[in-house]
């Protein structure tokens, strides 16, 4: 076990360095220099190379890529060239709004996948299980954003039920989860089609076991070795999938954001990006791949403790 | 032949002929404006109505599955084109530094957020169709990379293989010769998929502004002129929908059905 640890804590570092690397490099060749942009099309090049200095842009590339990567690690994301704050602060500020809705999604997606992939296993082949398989194609095909605008077209300019966009704050808990409900379900649809998909199947393999055929000989019928024996099993593809769905989220959340004008990290990205305000964009890119690559290491350490066999691959 | 075939391939060739046919005609001018008959609901003002601007609406939808598919083909071309090697050389090192560090690249890639990378991409590059495929090509590579390597090691163990080793065949000529047209029908199938996975990219992409731009008609755009209109003229926003809708429905169910029809057995990595 502890040789497996230290060989999936070298690759995560590694993946990390890398990485963060690959990101600043993108951002960096970049064309347009924060401080001229910051500082208009008449500014003198004195006042830009004063500000250069300033934001710490006048130092050597690498020495810059060291103090990025040194700085987060100590917890200093730097400071914003636009607004003068914290990066990290502004993160915080926007990651109560992005982590909620995609936590809110995410059960929603498995609340509506997990009845709709097993009532699918268990009717293998009748119409019950054809029906979710046809949903599930559909869920598939149907992009986020226009499902959006669909449910703010039927629910909030029909209906009036929900709010079209904006959020009001933590202070009115109950308004803020009404106003992340469009959203969240937006974003929950393809995942759960995806997740209900992987349920079925998963527990269709788990169902031609061996075990399960003991369990129905003992006298079990057929849902009942399902639900006792059958579903635990059949669980562990299916926690890799949620795992992985996380960064799916993370991304959908950045164009649902946009159109339900909600201040979280997708439109800072955005933002960001189009005030050239690069320092921001790297660390928030840089903080959503490393909670990808950290759910990725979580979920596979979890299964070499669940399961042994697994610690030799890898 | 499956009807879920049929159905997949009726879908998609609905979709390649209307993108065909509009480079010779479409019922409606795509470029010109014409305010007096703008936002006419579907009936009114030719099949599916006009939009803002007062342009056909077919006539756009049709434009654009061209700007869909185009930029689709070329990305799943990089996709193969870079990553069908970069798998079957892996294979054929297995174990090697080779194989080391095309897989640890792969799961690099796959531990990026693609639409982050993407968005990314296009917003320091600049927005636009090139650049757009660019983006989704990239995280083609690595899901074909995977898909190949995985398969060709099956193959290496075979006798076939063997063989051609003893008669002399180096490991680029038998991998050319012997393991592509033996993986061929596994890299049509996830191309199909990946081929409905980069319209939706696509979609997402020139929604926000960052894929084809303006003259270029694309469904994503369409849907983002759309978005302020929802509420007067809803047929301007549920139309292009429905096509991409279609359009990749059809793609996933011709990739399923190929699936079923090439080999039964097969099982193709859905991401």
């Amino acid at each position: 076990m502890l040789g497996y640890l230290i060989r999936r804590l070298t690759s995560l570092v590694l993946s990390l360095a890398v990485a963060s690397a690959v990101i600043f490099v993108v951002v960096e060749v970049a064309p347009g220099d924060p401080a001229s942009y910051m500082l208009g099309l008449n500014a003198q090049p004195d006042t830009v190379a004063a500000l250069r200095a300033e934001l710490g842009l006048d130092v050597p590339r690498l020495q810059r890529y060291l103090n990025w990567v040194g700085g987060m690690l100590t917890g200093d994301f730097g400071t914003s060239y636009t607004y003068r704050t914290p990066v990290s602060q502004m993160i915080a500020d926007r990651l109560w709004i992005s982590l909620p809705l995609a936590l809110y999604a995410l059960t929603l997606s498995t609340l509506i996948a997990f009845p709709a992939g097993i009532l699918a296993a268990a009717r293998r082949g009748r119409p019950a299980d054809m029906g979710v398989m046809a949903a599930t194609q559909l869920g598939v095909a149907v992009p986020n954003f226009w499902f959006a605008m669909l449910l703010v077209l039927l629910f909030a300019i029909r209906l009036g039920w929900f709010p079209s966009g904006g959020f009001p704050g933590w202070d009115e808990p109950l308004d803020a989860m009404v106003s992340l409900t469009l959203p969240a379900v937006a974003l929950a649809l393809p995942q759960a089609a995806i997740l209900a998909r992987v349920m079925r199947s998963s527990l269709i393999d788990i169902l031609g076991e061996d075990f399960i055929r003991t369990a129905r000989a003992k006298g079990l019928t057929r849902g009942q070795a399902l639900w006792r024996h059958g579903l635990r099993n059949a669980l562990i593809p299916v926690l890799t999938i949620i795992g992985l769905q996380f960064s799916f989220l993370i991304a959908g959340a950045i164009i649902i954001e946009q159109i339900f004008f909600l201040p979280g990290l997708g439109r800072l990205i955005f933002q960001s990006i189009s005030q050239r305000d690069l320092i921001v964009v790297e660390s928030v890119v840089m903080l959503l791949v490393f909670a990808v690559i950290m759910v990725n290491f979580l979920t596979d350490l979890a299964y070499a403790i669940v399961d042994p066999r697994l610690r030799r691959r890898a | 032949m499956s009807r879920t075939l049929i159905l997949g391939a009726v879908l998609s060739a609905v979709f390649v002929a209307a993108a065909l046919v509009s480079f010779v005609w479409t019922p409606g001018d795509v470029e010109g404006i014409d305010i007096a008959n703008r936002l006419k609901p579907p009936g009114a003002a030719g099949l599916l109505g006009t939009d803002h601007l007062g342009r056909d609406m077919l006539s756009m939808i049709m434009t654009g599955a061209r700007t869909s598919i185009a930029v689709a083909i070329v990305a799943v071309g990089i996709g193969m084109g870079f990553g069908v090697p970069l798998g079957l050389a892996a294979a054929a090192h297995k174990g090697g530094l080779l194989d080391e560090l095309i897989s640890r690249g792969n799961d690099l890639i796959f531990a990026f957020p693609s639409l982050v990378i993407a968005i990314l991409i296009t917003a320091i590059a600049g927005p636009g169709a090139v650049n757009a495929i660019i983006a989704i090509g990239i995280f083609n590579i690595p899901v074909f990379a995977r898909l190949s390597r995985g398969a060709a090691l099956g193959l290496w163990t075979r006798e076939f293989i063997m063989a051609a080793r003893v008669a002399g065949k180096g490991a680029a000529r038998i991998s050319a010769e012997h393991i592509l047209p033996n993986i061929a029908n596994l890299l049509i199938v996830q191309g199909t998929i990946q081929f409905s996975l980069g319209i939706l990219a696509e979609a997402g992409l020139s929604y926000v502004g960052l894929g084809a731009q303006p003259p270029l008609p694309s469904w994503g755009r369409m849907l983002a002129d759309a978005q302020t209109m929802v509420a007067i003229a809803p047929h301007v926003a549920i139309i292009p929908g429905l096509a991409i809708v279609l359009t990749v429905l059809g793609l996933n169910l011709l990739g399923d059905g190929l699936r079923d029809a090439l080999d039964p057995r097969l099982k193709v990595l859905r991401t």
